[in-house]
């Protein structure tokens, strides 16, 4: 092939703007409006890119997103993408580009070398071959050989990909010739229009196909139809793609930007989906019909008109079609000498006075190694050559059709598939709908959007020659000479799929997976129909019997940088945060995530944190401890059924609560598990807080929710989420009423007119405060609770005047060592997915309530009066011993085997006891105290006894101290 | 994706919804309910291909409603307000 540019011509370049970029290390020369493909034509660059499997030669085959060769990484001035198509991408200055799956570059790739070995390797050579012992030991060698181009993965995005929510009457989806006539008649009709493209330059074929439109040049007809779209204030987006249909007709839009930004990706729901997608050119199959130089007809065409270049000297164009008439004389002007070979002896249109015509005969084989040379013809013809073009038919672009649930109907005439039976709110247009001649376009155009309303723009008319569309259909046949190829980007070859039907993997599904044929980037674009209708002749069927595989989106690849937006880092999984987090991170907080929100793990820094943690525990026991308790659920339960609501979300009798006192309860789930436990506070008689675990909130809030629809009625009880109103400060330990008492915050402490399990009100600052003597630590605690704006100025006066009593602040992991010396359990962690309320000790309920609750059939089952039930203990370790592993299994033998009784869920090291305590669900654990049994980790064996699981405080008397 | 009218807020995209379960799983109430009648409330699903009547609660407003649709099209048939009919 000797491509080259020619001195004047070519619509979309600007030959005032040069560029260059470099290609496999050399420098490529083109101007602004280049593709990478276009310039590296201009430049005669032939092999791009080595073939997936046997690293043949490809050269380019089209000029759009149908390339199934030309996949390059690029890099340098342009984000880091690999297995970009060259034939969308535009040429800039500064780009890095390489072609994929070859070492050191296409031209000269070291494993060039396995095409010789290919008839060893057909379809499923690997899976049959590296079975023995185990095709995990062969996969990293044999992916490294074959595949496609490679991820930079020292890449880092260079900003957020925006993405954007966006509704519109009517999406058209190209902007050729339907595309626009159906954009400008919906405008007309006063509908809003949202005009895509995946070109750089709106027109579609018309950019290089000959017409004329309402009397005028199709390049005026584009421009004007354009500027009418923008000056009505429509959308109108170019080098944009739509990938995907989704449920209900959302579209997905990947939109790329010439400056550097990541792709944008558009969420679009339309009233009405208009098709104009075009259709692709297919391959025709002779022996190395692979060859670089062998190209698309039209793609060669529009590398002609749209960027000037020649794509060669000495060019032969095979052809079934009428389609291809006009590119042959388009070349043979513009210097070249044409050779038209014709499949079709008859009914052909005639032959440009300019061209040589053969008609009757077809390609047999290409010749040539790294650059097509000659042609074989089937009469046994040699024809020299430099370029090979070739027309195998046109397919229809019915890819979102199909992935919509489309059904698509076979046509003869057309040797193509079309939409069949019409999809709710989609419309097919133009050659995607099988369309031929322009007045068909503009016709289709006009019943696409005429279900939406009366227009009062008129149809485009054709004024110019229209097309024509005969055409004979020439599929791959069984038992071709020489290597055919079907699919290029996955070097799927007639014998590939002649191979698959002997071994049975006849339905197209099977054929595609045991083929590769129709997968990777391209899916198929130019081989599905060729490959469906080849195992159609070996199996004896018609093609549509054999049938489509499924059409899936991306249509073309989309970033996953695009998907992901904003919600990457921190964004990922937003946590919740305190009120007061700045206040604590001046006092040194460690902050770790507890069940969704950012909690202080302690205070004191990163260093020793466990020196940190332990000090905090042992300080709060000897005078008083601030903690912030602010995660804690609080969520009022109002109304004239509040009490009976509470009665049946709770296993505990709630309704016997008088106003200003709590009670501690558990939640359970409808299969009697222990779903959340915490305290129910009484205000008055209509009105309760139910304080929930921190990280229960919103599936707590849920669930009264839908107890509260489902069974109360609207009107009887209101549910108000009041957690992230209010911030809760904790003072606990026995100086914490002395601590209260110097704040003066209006009310009575004295333990008369708050005991403990009871609730007052006071202020601060003129803010109401709602103060609950509620203990998780064991000792006398009072927990706070103000708005949450106003919690700042609270907090400090505790830490002021806490100076007096050498108060310590401390943090979630101190406040969990607390609890567990008192044996206070944490739902979720010292209780599984199995546990019901009597298994916690809490039998009272079960055995008295007469009432309904949440669970409570499930509490008399089989299953639930096991005696062998996992119950929650205490454990004790020999003196001396450090405490044991969380998550730790008691065992026993029996009949010889080792067996699991249960597991440690909570384990520290106590101060305030000098040794370890832990929590465990052990098997029949309540009636077995003062027991020792083998606890096993990582195949070490200690020794443990089982107690109550209070260890500190049995009697509660610092409740009251 | 999909579109879910809810009652309240109209049609939203799917991922502002959650699943509720089958429409018309009553709760039997009492600790004499037989036990596989119990167990058919808490596990027996009808998963039926085609129309079903399902539960859904639309998140953003906290609403809980009865839609109707096919599984096979993800076609919605209608959608209304649960009005506590159970309300005891």
């Amino acid at each position: 092939m000797t491509a080259s540019r020619l001195a004047t011509g070519g619509s979309a370049i600007d030959r005032s703007r040069p560029i260059r970029f470099s290609f496999d290390g050399a420098t490529v020369h083109g101007f602004a409006g280049d593709t990478i493909a276009s310039a590296l034509l201009a430049g005669d660059v032939a092999v791009v890119g080595r073939s997936f499997k046997y690293h043949r030669p490809r050269g380019i085959w089209g000029a759009g997103v149908e390339e199934p060769n030309a996949l390059v990484d690029i890099g340098g001035s342009v984000p880091a993408t690999p297995n970009t198509r060259a034939t969308t991408e535009a040429a800039r200055d500064g780009l890095v580009a390489k072609s994929v799956n070859a070492t050191p570059t296409a031209l000269a790739d070291r494993n060039a070398f396995r095409d010789r070995f290919s008839r060893f390797i057909p379809a499923a050579f690997y899976y049959k071959t590296f079975m023995w012992p185990d095709w995990h030991m062969f996969e990293p060698r044999i992916r490294a050989m074959a595949g496609l181009g490679k991820v930079d993965t020292d890449w880092t995005s260079q900003g957020t990909a925006d993405q954007i929510n966006h509704h519109c009457d009517v999406l058209v989806v190209g902007a050729g010739p339907a595309g626009l006539a159906a954009a400008r008649l919906a405008s007309g009709a006063g509908l809003s229009v949202t005009l895509v493209d995946d070109q750089q330059r709106p027109g579609g074929s018309l950019g290089h196909r000959a017409g004329e439109i309402d009397g005028k040049p199709v390049a005026d007809w584009i421009e004007e139809t354009v500027a009418e779209l923008a000056a009505a204030g429509h959308l109108v987006l170019s080098s944009t793609t739509a990938f995907g249909i989704y449920d209900h007709n959302l579209v997905g839009l990947n939109q790329r930007h010439r400056d550097g930004r990541p792709d944008t990706l558009w969420r679009v729901r339309p009233r009405q989906i208009v098709l104009a997608t075009g259709a692709i050119e297919r391959p025709l199959p002779f022996a190395n019909n692979d060859l670089p130089g062998i190209m698309s007809a039209d793609a060669a065409l529009a590398y002609l008109r749209r960027h000037a270049v020649l794509v060669g000297r000495r060019i032969v164009i095979a052809t079934n079609n009428d389609s291809a008439y006009e590119v042959a004389e388009a070349l043979a002007t513009a210097g070249a000498e044409v050779t038209l070979v014709d499949l079709r002896r008859d009914d052909t249109p005639a032959g440009p006075a300019n061209v040589r015509l053969i008609a009757g005969r077809s390609l047999a084989a290409a010749q040539g190694r790294l650059r097509v040379q000659a042609v074989t013809l089937d009469d046994g013809t040699r024809l020299d050559a430099d370029c090979v073009l070739v027309s195998g038919g046109w397919s229809p672009t019915i890819h979102l059709f199909g992935q919509a649930r489309g059904k698509l109907a076979w046509s003869e005439a057309r040797a193509a598939f079309l939409p069949g039976d019409p999809v709710d709110g989609i419309a097919v247009a133009g050659a995607a709908a099988g369309a031929v001649t322009l007045s068909e376009v503009f016709a289709g155009a006009g019943k696409a959007v005429a279900s939406r309303g009366q227009t009062t723009t008129a149809v485009p008319r054709s004024t110019g020659p229209e097309a024509t569309g005969g055409i004979l259909a020439a599929w791959p046949m069984p038992g071709s000479r020489g290597r055919v190829w079907i699919d290029y980007q996955n070097d799927v070859t007639v014998k590939d799929v002649e191979l698959a039907a002997r071994e049975n993997f006849v339905s197209v599904e099977h054929l595609k997976r045991y083929t590769t044929l129709g997968m990777a980037t391209d899916q198929g674009k130019t081989s599905n129909l060729p490959g469906l209708a080849l195992m159609a002749g070996i199996t004896g069927r018609p093609v549509p019997e054999v049938g489509t595989t499924t059409y899936r989106p991306p249509f073309t690849p989309v970033p996953l940088e695009s998907f992901a937006g904003a919600r990457a880092g921190e964004l990922m999984a937003p946590v919740r945060r305190l009120p007061l987090e700045s206040v604590h991170r001046a006092s040194g907080a460690v902050f770790q995530e507890y069940g969704g929100w950012l909690r202080p793990a302690h205070y004191g820094g990163n260093a020793d944190a466990q020196r940190s943690i332990a000090d905090e525990a042992r300080r709060a026991r000897r005078s008083v401890a601030l903690f912030d308790g602010s995660t804690l659920g609080k969520i009022e339960v109002i109304g004239p059924k509040a009490a009976e609501f509470v009665d049946f979300i709770y296993y505990n009798t709630m309704s016997t609560l008088k106003p200003g006192r709590c009670r501690y309860g558990f939640m359970l789930s409808e299969n009697g598990v222990v779903f959340d436990d915490g305290v129910l506070v009484r205000l008055d008689e209509h009105r309760f807080v139910v304080s929930c675990s921190s990280s229960h909130v919103a599936a707590v809030h849920a669930r009264l929710e839908e107890w509260r629809q489902d069974r109360f009625g609207r009107g009887a009880v209101y549910i108000h989420n009041a957690t992230a109103e209010m911030a809760t400060l904790t003072v606990s330990g026995p100086n914490a009423r002395k601590l209260l008492e110097t704040l003066d915050l209006g009310l009575s402490l004295d333990d008369a007119d708050l005991p403990h399990m009871a609730v007052s009100h006071g202020s601060h600052a003129g803010d109401e405060v709602r103060i609950a003597r509620v203990s998780f630590t064991g000792d006398r605690s009072y927990e706070i609770s103000i708005r949450a704006d106003r919690a700042e100025p609270l907090w400090a006066r505790l830490r002021h005047a806490g100076q007096a009593f050498d108060a310590v602040v401390i943090g979630l992991e101190a406040l969990m060592i607390l609890r567990a010396e008192k044996g206070f359990i944490v739902i979720g962690k010292d209780t599984d997915g199995t546990t019901l309320p009597q298994d916690l000790g809490v039998e009272g309920p079960r055995a008295k309530r007469q009432g309904e609750f949440v669970g409570r059939r499930s509490l008399f089952t089989e299953e639930a009066s096991r005696g062998d039930r996992m119950q929650l203990v205490g454990l004790t370790v020999p003196q001396g011993e450090a405490p044991l592993p969380t998550g730790a299994h008691g065992v026993r033998r029996s009949d010889g085997r080792l067996r699991s009784q249960g597991f440690v869920t909570s384990s520290y090291q106590s101060p305030a006891l000098g040794r370890p305590v832990a929590l465990g669900l052990i098997e029949r654990g309540a009636a077995r105290h003062g027991e020792t049994i083998d606890i096993q980790h990582l195949g070490k064996v200690s020794k443990a006894t089982i107690a109550a699981p209070c260890a500190f405080d049995p009697a509660g008397n610092r409740l009251h101290a | 994706m999909q579109l879910f009218p809810c009652p309240f807020c109209g049609p939203r995209d799917e991922t502002e919804f959650h699943y509720g379960g089958d429409a018309g799983n009553a709760r039997p109430d009492g600790v004499d309910v037989p036990v596989g009648r119990w167990a058919d409330y808490l596990y027996l699903r009808t998963n039926p291909k085609g129309t079903a009547r399902e539960i859904w609660v639309h998140m953003n407003c906290g609403e809980f409603f009865v839609m109707e649709r096919d599984t096979v099209t993800h076609t919605v048939l209608s959608s209304t307000a649960l009005g506590g009919e159970n309300a005891a």
